[in-house]
């Protein structure tokens, strides 16, 4: 056995169409741990993780969720499944129709029965812990996109889920509120103890958040290990991708930003 | 020829999506039995579909009962059974008129909007959101429109009805010179209440249609902003063909 593993994508391969995405896919990811996917944009990052919450349906191959195969769940089981997840989209999909505090609490009142105050109560501390303040009863519309971005973060957070799935978190965010994100990111996990995939470019957020890193590349995991086995990797296809994720990663333990907040 | 192709290559592509609609329709009516029910979103709905239909079905009955009047006046005339008009303009806004054109404009009016706004959810993954925090969609957005909008067919269709019967009054009386009490008295004579039952039963289908369609559109958008485009026309394309189809069928079965 050794290792336990919450996630484990299996030989996926997924097409839309004649276009081949994902090509034999593989990545385990373990309980408790921070698994960064990086990849060139439209390399099917976003595809991959839409498969590990059963969004998308692998065409061969299978993904595997605490030990249950997703594809072969029902759909209340799926449900049930779904609960243990937080989710921020690349493109935050808040829901235009609610409020940002709506948005936020959407699934602590589908879910629990916790009481509206309670709720307010949650929403208000999570909006505050990704750096929101005051914007519950505004729509996404009177949002920018980095707010917008951290409410869907909040959203995702709400249920303080076992598996946290990032898609681009620090996109479009000026670089103090990503150093906001990151912690945000690296506390979920030391607090409750979350299992994070998080998709990046940013080679900044990677090398703070990643206990492991995860090349994407032709629709196949390419490269898989610890930052400075991923960073030093010598495939030039890798190395090329990583050069600044090295020097930050290199860097790090020497400089770190100052003043925090 | 080009155009010969093209209108077959839509028949059978609306015959697809009809396929497709018809197994998504029998999916959302499951979902309706099953708790918990959004009363508040459908009454939004309603709000939505039917209140906020009532201007644009009220000037489309009015005019149409005024013109059906000079019309079958006109018709009427050359055989000496103007008396006819008001019995013509209540059976026929009644039986067909009412229900099919509020259905067509309520196709375009509201199915467009639901099409639309599905639509973007879809392309900008609220729809995804929606499962991954464990609601279905169907539940949650699809079910609250089908049963707001067939509920408020039949209620939009009441109110064409009369207003289409005093449309052709107001024309009968006011311009053609009828007597009102004779026209009044022609109106309601031969008019039976299975003539409104009949009406009111297809406009329940319509508005069953017109939900089930452009939800099915809206949430089967792919492609950005032209699709939500191409999902708007065709939710209302497609709704319109199935309300003339059905209308069809239905008066020559049932009634
Ligand atoms: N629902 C879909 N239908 C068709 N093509 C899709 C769909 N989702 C993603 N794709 C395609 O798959 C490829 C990978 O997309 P994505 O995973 O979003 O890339 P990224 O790595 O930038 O997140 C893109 O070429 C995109 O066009
Ligand atoms: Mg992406």
């Amino acid at each position: 056995m050794g290792k336990d593993y919450i996630i484990k994508v299996d030989n996926v391969h997924k097409a839309f169409g004649d276009k081949s995405v994902l090509t034999g896919a593989n990545l385990s990811v373990e309980r408790g741990e921070s698994m960064v996917v990086i990849g060139g944009s439209g390399t099917g990052k976003s595809v991959l993780i839409k498969h590990m919450i059963g969004l998308m349906m692998p065409d061969k191959g299978k993904v595997v969720v605490d030990g249950k195969e997703v594809g072969k769940l029902n759909e209340e089981e799926l449900n049930s499944l779904r609960r243990k997840f937080g989710m921020l989209f690349q493109g935050a999909a808040l829901f235009d129709s609610l409020t940002i505090g709506e948005n936020v609490g959407f699934a602590l009142k589908e879910h629990t029965n916790l009481s509206k105050r309670d709720r307010e109560k949650i929403v208000i501390d999570k909006l505050n812990m990704v750096g929101l303040k005051n914007v519950e009863n505004l729509k996404p519309m009177e949002l920018s996109g980095g707010m917008k971005k951290r409410a869907g973060l909040a959203r995702a957070i709400a249920m303080d889920p076992e598996i946290i799935l990032y898609d681009e978190p620090t996109t479009g965010l000026d670089p103090l509120m990503c150093d906001q994100i990151n912690d945000l990111i690296v506390s979920m996990q030391s607090k409750i103890g979350a299992t994070a995939v998080t998709i990046t470019h940013d080679m900044v957020s990677a090398s703070k958040i990643a206990d492991r890193v995860a090349m994407l590349y032709n629709g196949k995991f390419i490269s898989t290990g610890k930052p400075a086995e991923v960073f030093n990797d010598t495939n030039p296809v890798v190395a090329n991708f990583c050069y600044i994720g090295k020097i930050v990663y290199e860097t790090e333990a020497i400089y770190s930003r100052p003043i925090k907040g | 020829m080009r155009f010969v192709h093209n209108f077959g290559a839509m028949i059978i592509s609306a015959l697809h999506s009809l396929g497709e609609a018809t197994v998504f329709t029998l999916d959302t009516l499951r979902w309706i039995v099953r708790p918990p029910f959004r009363i508040r979103a459908v009454l939004e709905q309603m709000q939505e579909i039917g209140y906020n239909s009532i201007p644009i079905v009220a000037i489309t009955a009015l005019s149409t009962g005024a013109v059906l009047a000079i019309q079958s006046y006109i018709g009427f005339k050359r055989f000496g059974a103007e008396s006819m008009v008001g019995t013509v303009v209540a059976l026929s806004m009644t039986r067909e008129l009412g229900p099919v054109l509020t259905g067509i404009v309520v196709a375009g009016r509201a199915g467009s909007a639901m099409a639309a706004e599905l639509g973007t959810m879809k392309v900008t993954e609220q729809i995804d959101a929606l499962f991954t925090l464990s609601a279905n969609p169907v539940k949650y957005l699809i079910v609250p429109r089908i049963i707001a909008a067939t509920l408020m067919l039949p209620i939009l269709v009441i109110l064409a009805d009369m207003i289409g019967i005093a449309g052709g009054a107001s024309i009968g009386v006011g311009v053609l010179d009828a007597n009102p009490v004779i026209y009044m008295k022609k109106t309601f004579e031969f008019l039976q209440l299975n003539d409104i039952y009949s009406g009111l039963f297809k406009s329940m289908v319509f508005g069953l249609i017109i939900a089930a369609v452009s939800c099915f559109q809206g949430v089967n958008t792919d492609g950005g902003a032209e699709g939500v485009g191409k999902a708007t026309t065709r939710a209302v394309v497609v709704s319109t063909i199935m309300i003339l189809l059905t209308d069809y069928v239905l008066t020559s079965i049932l009634f």
